[in-house]
């Protein structure tokens, strides 16, 4: 006996959404089991302080230009936007404060993020991806060296450091980028626009966009690794390797952001 | 095969599948300590793959591998790593790091297992690399800046740098000119007979063959189809092994083929 059409068609779809969570799950797991094993490697000797540095610098140092200028940028976009938008209910006096919340809590950790993980998770991708294909991931196991500790392990650890420390600057220079509005096109004085952005600013405000970075430049590192230890299939293994990198920590930053979010000013 | 003892390296049974397509059948092979072995085989039939479950790199379906007489599936990590440690392996396509220059390359191994600081490790370098035939110079170019068989030679070098027991040679010669492939068989020989390496080298050189090897088998359909002495290649009276090893069209291969 057959079902009829439209029922058939339903269970078909709950099936497909059925394997997709089963796939994403077992991503999910595989992926969790990944990042414990680089972790653990980073308790245990030999420690490759010539690697971390390398990947250190590549992070934080050559990302700093791009993250300035969307620091900059943002900075400058939200002054003007908060203040148009304000002067509807006479509250233009809020534009320092909305500047610098906005940036420190939120847009300062999610665009550097966003940033890092075209530029850092798509690199890293690349290169470990190429590493698998062309054999030398192996190469370094007949060779006396864990990949994960040789190749992972300091790259998780150097995005988990860097991030904050690119978004201490991104902080700054998103401020400034406002202060450079507000200063010179939307009338402010120099010195009520900055009294303005520190009267009401936090500690917890700057920390938690802090502990955000950590996590954004955790995420960011372990699914470039991931998706490039995982590649195969020559460069079109490589290519596809480095597309699903960049998306998943996207995807992840944005969502973990959410739940970041909720974690830390809910109460 | 005579021999004292144990074998070096024992597979027995080993298989290995990639999706429908069986790769390893059942191998059976002994390699003898001390000695250097060559595996025959057309090309895709597995023996790269052999390699590679001998050095646990791949894992296999079924089967045993025993190095030493102990079964390497059984080892701890630790033990596993402790018996890599003292294997050396030339890829078929080289593998060099490209991130590296030429000669932390070839004292990866040394470096990794603290045997030599970076300043010692050029000099052992550019004593390793003139073993291969090439010139201190190039110990400062890195992989992406080497001719095809410059890097083959490289590869050779770090294979052999940290003197291993066991090294692997997936087509050692392949890629280079026949006065140079002659001295990497030099090489190969001298290996087994100064450092007293067991060797197991994969080829398509008949000649290169008979000169590096002691031993030969022959892998076909997943399965060692004969072994016997390296020297008696081309006329051992097994009408796959000689086809093989003439080069020639007609044969019970060739009639394999067109089934
Ligand atoms: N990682 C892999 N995934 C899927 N198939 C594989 C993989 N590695 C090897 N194979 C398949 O296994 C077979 C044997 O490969 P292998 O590299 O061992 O051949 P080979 O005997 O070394 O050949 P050649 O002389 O050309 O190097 C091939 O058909 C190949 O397609
Ligand atoms: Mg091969």
């Amino acid at each position: 006996m057959k079902a009829p059409e439209p029922l058939d068609r339903a269970l078909d779809l709950t099936a497909a959404i059925g394997r997709a969570a089963i796939l994403v799950l077992r991503g999910a797991g595989a992926v969790a089991l990944f990042a414990a094993e680089a972790i653990s490697h980073l308790l245990r000797p030999p420690f490759y302080g010539r690697l971390f540095l390398k990947a250190f610098i590549e992070i934080a140092w050559f990302s700093l230009p791009v993250v300035a200028l969307t620091a900059v940028f943002t900075g400058m976009v939200l002054a003007l936007q908060s203040y148009t938008g304000f002067a509807r209910f006479n509250a233009e006096g809020a534009v320092a404060n909305v500047v610098v919340l906005s940036i420190t809590r939120e847009l300062g950790p999610v665009l550097a993020g966003l940033m890092v993980a075209g530029r850092i998770g798509a690199a890293f991708a690349a290169e470990i991806g190429t590493m698998r294909v062309t054999d030398q991931i192996d190469a370094l196991n007949t060779l006396s060296t864990n990949p994960m500790k040789y190749l992972v392990a300091p790259r998780l650890l150097a995005g988990t450091i860097a991030m904050p420390l690119l978004v201490v600057i991104a902080d700054i220079l998103g401020v400034m980028g406002g202060w450079l509005i507000g200063t010179q096109q939307l009338g402010f004085s120099s010195g009520a626009y900055l009294k303005a952005t520190f009267d009401f600013l936090e500690a917890w405000d700057v920390i938690s966009g802090l502990i955000k970075a950590a996590v954004f430049g955790f995420v960011v590192t372990l699914m470039g690794c991931w998706c490039g230890y995982q590649s195969g299939g020559g460069a079109q293994g490589v290519g596809r390797a480095t597309t699903s990198a960049v998306v998943s920590s996207s995807i992840l930053i944005l969502a973990l952001d959410y739940v970041l979010t909720a974690m830390m000013f809910t109460r | 095969m005579s021999g004292a003892g144990v074998p070096k390296i024992r597979l027995r049974g080993l298989a290995k599948s990639f999706g429908p397509k069986v790769v390893l059948d059942g191998v059976d092979l002994d390699i003898r300590a001390g000695h250097s072995m060559v595996i025959l085989g057309g090309s895709g039939s597995g023996k790269s793959v052999t390699i590679k479950c001998i050095l646990g790199l791949i894992t296999p379906d079924a089967g045993t591998i025993e190095i030493d007489g102990r079964d390497v599936a059984k080892l701890s990590r630790r033990e596993r790593e402790a018996v890599n440690d003292r294997i050396g392996m030339l890829f078929q396509n080289g593998a060099l790091f490209d991130s590296l220059p030429v000669w932390e390359n070839v004292c990866f191994k040394l470096l990794a297992q603290r045997r030599i600081t970076r300043r010692a490790a050029r000099d052992k370098a550019a004593e390793v690399l003139a073993q291969v035939g090439l010139a201190a110079s190039v110990s400062d170019l890195y992989p992406s800046e080497l001719s095809g068989g410059m890097q083959k030679r490289v590869g050779l070098a770090r294979a052999i740098a940290a003197e291993p027991d066991i090294i692997f040679f997936d087509e050692p010669t392949t890629g280079l000119d026949p006065i140079m492939g002659a001295v990497i068989d030099g090489l190969i020989v001298d290996c087994v007979k100064r450092l007293g390496a067991t060797a197991v080298s994969i080829t398509h050189d008949m000649a290169s063959a008979r000169r590096i090897g002691d031993d030969a088998a022959m892998i076909h359909r997943g399965k060692i189809v004969w072994t016997g002495a390296a020297a008696t290649l081309g006329e051992t009276g097994n009408a796959m092994v000689d086809q093989f090893a003439r080069g020639e069209r007609e044969g019970p291969i060739q009639m394999e083929l067109r089934k």
